[in-house]
């Protein structure tokens, strides 16, 4: 039997001065890789930080696993997010960045339970060797692994990624969707991955959703990439960019 | 020889030991609370605050009260008015203290010139003096220290996850909001209990040195905590011998030796 895990109902989401998203409606089933596609400022984010609970301002109805945002076990969700908005300034190990993921909070100590499953999680994701660097020598594929396995140690049943390819290189990319890919095979998880990159979407998902501010598409990948989609994605940003036409206008 | 023992007397005689004794007590709160307003870069937040203590201070000397008691909700009002200020509108953390502390500064002027008579407990709020410690400041310091360990059992964890990433935190339902405000107030008290040794002027330094010090050779945020403290402590204590010794004002001689502390800290971890 199908089981839902995120079910969205007329979400919106309104900055005061601009709508961020609107009508957005999904029911993404439990067990699927689904890819978010658009533009830059079409509400992907937006779309993950609404999800987790970061943005208490929208309309409309979102439930996980059948509960309110508010009331869900924030463990149930792994949360990568972009790694350009990381603090390199804080002190801080890599394996204590891992840790908080399971201890939900920044612990001084951690028993030895978490340690053992945060430092195997590191070792799952070849990243053992730089468990007690700090976050300040790692480079930008290492800390995408760090922050990998901080959401992955917590056995989450839903994994959120916000851009994970944007600043790593080639091999880490493709390390990280093999991670992903090898994860999902062994545990019932739906991933929902905000990317750039329609190639990698189109081998790696099940499902796309196009948005642009609104939902355009939202289903199989096999009739994803029509034309139309694509067009109604991402060629109404591109007539924007059009510096003539807003010269004449003002 | 003569000499010598006269400067021990002075350092055993009662004030420079109840000086020891509130620049330890101060000294362990403002080093902690240092970490976090360095990690958050909010230095401008202690310096704002330190001023807008001077409005509270100011009127505690108009009204003949003691200026602490003033100066306490003066002060925590203020930090609380830039945290509001801050989420109700999209202006910066940094233009709203710039508003605030200059607002009550002016205040504080104004109060000041108000009272006919000439004062120098200004000049002591001003600059700090180990003279003027008396047994309020030190079981003002020493309830100020309870509350800071209190919170180092209780919020340290939270505040530091909230100090790497707000939105991990809140996210993991850290309530950050909350927790940010008593932290505003936490610091609002340490910087109002600290003015009176170390002065209005130099606080944020006081504040804002150990933890950058400790910056510097820490791995890990709880040891930066840790070193941020054990430096407060030592060069405060350090400080107030050296300050009598050489006949020089406290607040200057324990700044200077800090910041003598961070360039040479600063240079030898470039060279490693």
């Amino acid at each position: 039997m199908e089981v839902n895990a995120i079910s969205v109902k007329d979400l919106c989401v309104d900055y005061g001065n601009q709508i961020a998203l609107s009508n957005i409606n999904l029911e993404i089933t439990e067990g699927i890789y689904l890819s978010i596609l658009g533009p830059n400022g079409s509400g992907k984010s937006t779309f993950l930080k609404t999800l987790i609970g970061l943005n208490r301002e929208y309309t409309g109805k979102i439930e996980i696993y059948g509960k309110p945002i508010s009331k869900i076990d924030p463990s149930i969700i792994g949360y990568v997010p972009q790694i350009k908005t990381l603090d390199k300034s804080f002190p801080a190990k890599a394996i204590e960045l891992v840790l908080s993921g399971i201890n939900h909070t920044w612990s001084i100590k951690s028993n030895k339970e978490a340690k053992s499953k945060a430092y195997s999680m590191m070792e799952s994701l070849n990243s053992l060797e730089f468990a007690d660097k700090r976050l300040s020598e790692l480079s930008g594929g290492q800390l995408q692994k760090v922050y990998l396995a901080r959401s992955l140690v917590r056995n989450p049943k839903i994994l959120l990624l916000d851009e994970p390819a944007t600043g790593v290189d080639f091999v880490c990319e493709t390390n990280l969707n093999k991670i992903i890919g090898d994860y999902t095979k062994n545990n019932t998880i739906t991933v929902l991955m905000v990317t750039h990159d329609w190639t990698s979407a189109f081998h790696h998902s099940s499902h796309i959703l196009f948005l642009n501010r609104h939902q355009i598409f939202y289903g199989d990948k096999t009739n994803a990439f029509t034309d139309e989609n694509l067009k109604l994605t991402f060629s109404h940003f591109a007539d924007k960019h059009n510096v003539s036409f807003i010269m004449q206008k003002q | 020889m003569t000499e010598l023992s006269s400067i021990i007397e002075l350092l055993i005689s009662s004030f420079v030991l109840k000086a020891i004794l509130v620049i330890i007590l101060i000294g362990f709160s403002a080093s902690y609370y240092g970490v976090f307003i360095v990690q958050r870069k909010m230095s401008f937040l202690g310096n704002g605050l330190a001023h807008s203590a001077f409005g509270g201070v100011a009127l505690g000397i108009l009204l003949e009260t003691q200026p602490l008691l003033i100066a306490i909700p003066f002060t925590i009002l203020i930090a609380l008015m830039i945290a509001y200020f801050k989420e109700k509108s999209e202006l910066s953390n940094d233009a709203l203290i710039g508003v605030f502390f200059s607002f009550a500064f002016a205040l504080g002027i104004v109060f000041l010139s108000l009272k006919d008579t000439y004062t120098t407990d200004a000049f002591t709020y001003l600059f700090g003096s180990v003279l003027s410690v008396d047994a309020q400041d030190i079981f003002v310091s020493m309830l100020l220290v309870i509350f800071t360990v209190f919170t180092f059992f209780s919020y340290w964890t939270r505040w530091a996850y909230t100090t790497f990433d707000s939105d991990l935190a809140i996210a993991d339902r850290i309530p950050v909001r909350k927790d940010n405000y008593i932290l505003s107030i936490a610091i609002s008290v340490a910087i109002v209990v600290s003015i009176k040794i170390i002065g209005i002027v130099l606080i944020s330094s006081f504040i804002v040195l150990p933890a950058t010090i400790a910056r510097l050779i820490s791995r890990t945020f709880f040891e930066m905590t840790v070193k941020s403290i054990i430096i407060g402590i030592v060069t405060g204590i350090v400080g107030i011998i050296l300050s009598v010794i050489v006949d020089l004002p406290t607040s200057a001689i324990i700044i200077l030796l800090q910041s003598l502390i961070f360039f040479i800290v600063f240079l030898f971890k470039r060279k490693m």
